[in-house]
C-alpha cells in the first residue's frame, strides 16, 4: 500500500510531523483528523498550528458550518474509515453519532477515537470546549475560552423586561423546544418558546393551524435552501402573515445552532438584536 | 329529478365539516363565528388562510376531476377512462414539477398550470392517438400505463436532481396528491383554468348522448366530432392540468365517481356531467375530512384513500371486461 504513495507526497507530511513534533507537548496528539461537522470547528480554535491533518468535507461548506473560512487551510476527508486510516492520524475526533462501524473499524486498527456528544444546551458548550483542549493537550487555552464564553453569555443573558412569546419555524412544520441548542438560545436572548405552550420540549411537528392559534409575537424560520421543495412552502404561507401581532422575522439556521461551540453566542447576540428591535417597535 | 338536490345538500354539509376539521380542537360555533366574522383573531386566520381554502380546493379539484372521468368515459365509451389511470394526472404533475423545478413558477406564477396544463394536452392527445376513437380497453389501459409511468419516472428524476434536500420527498406529493397547508395563492391559480375547462366540458353533453348511438348516427345527428374532441382534449387538460398544479395526482375521483352514479341517471352522458361534477366534490371533501381526522398529526396522502376505495373498484371492472379485452 505505502508503494503506491510517491515519494513527492511523503517529504512535505514527514517536514510537517517534524516541526509539529518540536512545537507540541510530547504526549499530545500530533496527527488529529477529524470527522465530525462539530469536532471540526471545536479542534480548529484550540488545536496548534499543524496538528489538524484533515478535517470532514462538510466543515467547509458555508451553510451548515460557522467555520468555513477557517478550514479551507485544511485539506477534508469523507468520513469513512478507510481514508481516514490512511491519513495515518494518532487521533481521530468524531461524533457519537458518527457511523458506530466506522468508529469501531478505526479503532480496531489501533487508532485513538474520541467521541463527542451533541451540545443540548449552552450549558453542555464548557463542556465540549474541556473535552476539547483534554483531548488536544491545550487545557489551559480550553480554560480561557470557557471562561471568555461564560462571561460573554452572561452579558447577552442579563434579564429583559419582558420575554416575547417567540416560535422557531422550519421546513416541514419543524419547530424546537426548549431542550435543544436552538431553543436554549432563544431563551438565553429572552425569549419564550411557544413550543412548550404546545407540549413540545425537544421539538417535532407544529401544525401550521395550531402555530396560528398559538400566536406568537415573532416567527422565526431557518434557511432558504437552493431549489423548490414542498416542504418549504409553508414558511411563505399567507396566514403567517395575516396574524396582526405576529411578525415573521429573523433566522436562526442549522449553521447557528447544530454545533456546541463558542459561536453560538454570535447567534444569542442575533436573536437578542431581534428581541430589541420588537421593544422599540421597529 | 331527486338526485340534484340531494348532491347539492351532501357536497354543502361535507364542506361544513371539511371547515370544522383540523388539528387545533376548537368547538364547531366558535370556529364558523370567527369565519363570518374574521376579526383577524388568530382563529379567524385559522378559518378563512387555512381551512377555507383548503375546503374550496377540495369541492373545486372533486368537481373537475369527476367531470373530467364522465367526459372521457361519454367519449371514448369506456368506463376504465379516467385521468389518473390513463397518465394525464401524472403528465401534468410532471410538467408542474418542471415549473416549479426550474423556478419559471417563481418568475411567472401562472407558468405552473400552463406548464401542467401543456403536458395535460400531450398526454391525452398521445392517449387518443394510441386508444382510437373508439378507446379500446386494452389499448387504452396499456398507453395509460406506458404513459403514467413514463411520466412518474421523469417526475422522481427531476426531485432527485434538485439542489434542495427536501425535493425528493415532494415525489409523494405528486404521485399521490394532498391538500395539506394550501392557501387562496392556490385557489386563485387553479380557478380560471378549472372554470373554463368546466365549460368546455359541460358543453359536450348534447354530443356524448349523441355518441351512445355510434359515430355515424352522431354526425347525422349535426355533432361535429372533430370539434367535440378538441373540447375534450381542451377540457381534460385544463381541469386535471390546474387541479394537479396545486394539489399533485389525486386518481380513482374520475373513475368511482361516474360509475357510482351511472345507474342514477339513467346512463346518459349528458346527465352523468353535471352528477359527477357533485358526486366528484363530495368525494374528495370525505377523503380530505378523513385524512385529517384518522391521522391528524400526519399528512396521510388523499391518493391513499382514494386508491383504498379505487382500485377494487378498478379491478372488478377489469373483471366485468375481461371479454372485450381477450
Amino acid at each position: 500500500m505505502w508503494g503506491c504513495v510517491r515519494p513527492s507526497r511523503i517529504i512535505p507530511l514527514l517536514a510537517a510531523l517534524v516541526l509539529t513534533g518540536a512545537a507540541a507537548v510530547a504526549e499530545a496528539p500530533q496527527r488529529v483528523v477529524s470527522v465530525n461537522l462539530c469536532t471540526d470547528q471545536l479542534a480548529l480554535l484550540l488545536a496548534a498550528p499543524g496538528q489538524i491533518v484533515s478535517l470532514s468535507r462538510l466543515s467547509q461548506d458555508a451553510e451548515s458550518s460557522s467555520m468555513a473560512e477557517a478550514a479551507r487551510a485544511y485539506p477534508t476527508n469523507g468520513s469513512g474509515a478507510e481514508e481516514v486510516y490512511l491519513l495515518n492520524p494518532d487521533l481521530v475526533l468524531a461524533g457519537t453519532f458518527t457511523a458506530p462501524t466506522t468508529v469501531q473499524m478505526l479503532r480496531d486498527l489501533g487508532i485513538r477515537v474520541e467521541l463527542f456528544a451533541p451540545a443540548r444546551s449552552l450549558a453542555d458548550v464548557p463542556d465540549r470546549i474541556a473535552q476539547m483542549g483534554a483531548v488536544l493537550g491545550h487545557e489551559a487555552e480550553a480554560e480561557a475560552m470557557i471562561g471568555a464564553f461564560r462571561a460573554e453569555l452572561a452579558r447577552l443573558s442579563t434579564a429583559p423586561d419582558r420575554r416575547p412569546r417567540a416560535a422557531l419555524y422550519y421546513v416541514n412544520s419543524y419547530t424546537l423546544g426548549d431542550r435543544t441548542l436552538a431553543g436554549d438560545i432563544l431563551r438565553a436572548a429572552g425569549f419564550d418558546n411557544v413550543a412548550a405552550e404546545a407540549g413540545l420540549e425537544q421539538g417535532g411537528t407544529l401544525a401550521l393551524e395550531h402555530l396560528i392559534l398559538l400566536a406568537p409575537e415573532v416567527i422565526v424560520s431557518g434557511r432558504d435552501y437552493p431549489g423548490q421543495a414542498r416542504a418549504e412552502e409553508v414558511l411563505s404561507h399567507p396566514a403567517l402573515r395575516a396574524l396582526p401581532g405576529t411578525r415573521v422575522a429573523g433566522t436562526l439556521t442549522d449553521r447557528d445552532w447544530i454545533c456546541g461551540t463558542p459561536l453560538v453566542l454570535a447567534a444569542v447576540e442575533k436573536m437578542r438584536a431581534l428581541r430589541l428591535s420588537l421593544e422599540t417597535g421597529e | 329529478m331527486r338526485l340534484a338536490p340531494g348532491l347539492v345538500l351532501l357536497v354543502a354539509v361535507l364542506f361544513v365539516l371539511s371547515l370544522l376539521s383540523g388539528q387545533a380542537p376548537v368547538g364547531a360555533g366558535q370556529s364558523l363565528t370567527a369565519l363570518i366574522a374574521g376579526d383577524g383573531t388568530p382563529l379567524a386566520v385559522v378559518m378563512r388562510e387555512i381551512r377555507l381554502p383548503r375546503a374550496l380546493l377540495a369541492a373545486m379539484i372533486g368537481a373537475v376531476l369527476g367531470l373530467s372521468g364522465a367526459a372521457m368515459q361519454g367519449y371514448l365509451r369506456n368506463p376504465l377512462a379516467e385521468p389518473g389511470l390513463i397518465g394525464v394526472s401524472g403528465a401534468s404533475a410532471l410538467g408542474a414539477v418542471l415549473a416549479i423545478q426550474t423556478g419559471l413558477s417563481l418568475m411567472f406564477p401562472l407558468a405552473l398550470p400552463l406548464a401542467a396544463l401543456g403536458m395535460a394536452v400531450l398526454a391525452v392527445l398521445l392517449i387518443l392517438a394510441l386508444a382510437g376513437p373508439r378507446g379500446a380497453s386494452i389499448t387504452l389501459i396499456l398507453a395509460g400505463i406506458a404513459i403514467s409511468a413514463l411520466a412518474g419516472a421523469l417526475t422522481s428524476l427531476v426531485l432527485n436532481l434538485s439542489p434542495n434536500p427536501f425535493a425528493a420527498a415532494d415525489i409523494v406529493f405528486w404521485m399521490m396528491g394532498s391538500l395539506a397547508d394550501r392557501s387562496f395563492t392556490h385557489v386563485w391559480l387553479a380557478a380560471p383554468f378549472m372554470a373554463v375547462g368546466a365549460l368546455l366540458l359541460a358543453s359536450l353533453g348534447r354530443g356524448l348522448d349523441a355518441l351512445t348511438l355510434g359515430e355515424d348516427a352522431a354526425e347525422a345527428l349535426g355533432i361535429g366530432l372533430s370539434g367535440l374532441r378538441l373540447r375534450l382534449i381542451l377540457g381534460t387538460a385544463a381541469c386535471v392540468g390546474a387541479a394537479t398544479a396545486v394539489a399533485g395526482a389525486i386518481g380513482f375521483v374520475g373513475l368511482v365517481v361516474p360509475h357510482l352514479l351511472r345507474p342514477a341517471v339513467g346512463a346518459r352522458p349528458s346527465s352523468l356531467l353535471w352528477a359527477s361534477a357533485l358526486g366528484g366534490a363530495a368525494m374528495v371533501l370525505a377523503a380530505d375530512i378523513a385524512v385529517r381526522e384518522l391521522l391528524p398529526a400526519r399528512d396521510l396522502k388523499l391518493g391513499v384513500l382514494m386508491a383504498l376505495v379505487g382500485a377494487p373498484l378498478f379491478l372488478h371492472l377489469i373483471y366485468k371486461t375481461r371479454k372485450e379485452m381477450a
